[in-house]
């Protein structure tokens, strides 16, 4: 079966284990989701597993994501995701919090909080300017951002100020440590990019 | 959303009475030791107490031989912990007896508060 799904970020806490130890714990709450299309290499030129997750009024969704939907007889869902998966499934199967198991590691997908402009101390860790021996508006600047005469220039690409946040970051290999079939819960250690209420995908871990 | 996570934390001890800074304390200790399971305790002032529901913990300092000061911090939903004893409550001006750190002998002691 497939092994991924779509989440909510609830909050995190700490539970402890069997040998009393308090681990931090992020709380996602998690599917049901639906398998609403099967991208297959013949048809699509590649294959992958789209699964919706979230009730919705259909009001509140486009006519193509309704005729999408409608087509294949699914409920209308508020998020539609991809997974890369050579898995066969069928349109319309459920995918819960059960495809996962307590132990297993899992990646997990969020968008980071937003920071707005930011400097280059936060943004890259700069080190900025000394604290005394005289300095005045120096204490968060970057620096030199380049040489002189030659190049002459600021090379492409190079750190600076500039906006932070809500980026696509992924957090490998978090371990699974409770599972809620009945509220569709599931709880990995340590935390996962976003703030609360955040839409989270979880998936099979790449490096296990 | 703050409902889901408060039904996963762990359930309050109810050998734990309520525990202020200042007090005489014996923590009873669950210890592992192979498979054997006993019970250890730990004794000293609290200087700290932090509530918080499921994060709640108190810090037990203690002053071990050749006066060495030796402090625990114990969460307080912690399965580890068996019971908690409230021997004597200390009279105290302030929330953080960190200043307990400084004293040693005849000064580190608090003066006792009896209950009314």
């Amino acid at each position: 079966m497939l092994k991924g799904l779509i989440g909510k970020k609830i909050g995190m806490t700490q539970i402890f284990d069997e040998q009393g130890v308090a681990q931090p714990v992020t709380i996602i709450e998690a599917g049901p989701c639906f398998v609403t299309q099967v991208r297959t290499p013949e048809k699509d030129g590649y294959a992958a597993i789209q699964l919706g997750f979230g009730e919705v009024h259909p009001k509140r969704l486009t006519a193509g994501e309704l005729g999408h939907l409608n087509a294949r007889g699914l409920a209308p869902m508020k998020f539609l995701r991809e997974f890369r998966s050579k898995e066969t499934a069928n349109v319309g199967d459920k995918v819960t919090v059960e495809a996962f198991s307590v132990g297993e590691r899992v990646d997990v997908v969020g968008t980071s909080k937003g920071k707005g402009f930011a400097g280059g101390v936060k943004r890259y860790h700069f080190a900025g300017g000394k604290k005394t021996h005289g300095q005045s508006d120096r204490h968060r600047a970057p620096g030199s951002r380049s040489s002189g005469t030659t190049p002459g220039r600021v090379y492409k690409g190079s750190r600076g100020a500039g906006h932070m946040g809500t980026d696509r970051v992924t957090v490998q290999a978090l371990k699974v440590v409770m599972i809620d079939p009945e509220r569709n819960l599931i709880g990995v250690k340590g935390a996962v990019p976003g703030g609360k209420g955040g839409l989270v995908l979880i998936k099979e871990a790449r490096k296990q | 959303m703050a409902d889901i996570i408060k039904a996963l934390e762990a359930k309050k001890n109810e050998n734990i009475p309520a525990i202020r800074s200042g007090d005489s304390v014996s923590v009873h200790v669950k210890i592992k030791e192979g498979n054997r399971e006993r019970i250890q305790e730990f004794k000293g002032t609290v200087i700290r107490a932090r509530k918080g529901g499921n994060d709640e913990s108190i810090t037990v300092r203690r002053v071990a031989s050749n006066g060495i000061g030796v402090e625990r911090t114990f969460l307080l939903r912690s399965p580890r912990i068996d019971k908690i004893v409230v021997e004597r409550h200390g009279e105290v001006r302030r929330a953080q007896l960190y200043f307990m750190r400084e004293r040693t002998g005849k000064s580190a002691r608090l003066k006792q508060k009896f209950d009314k």
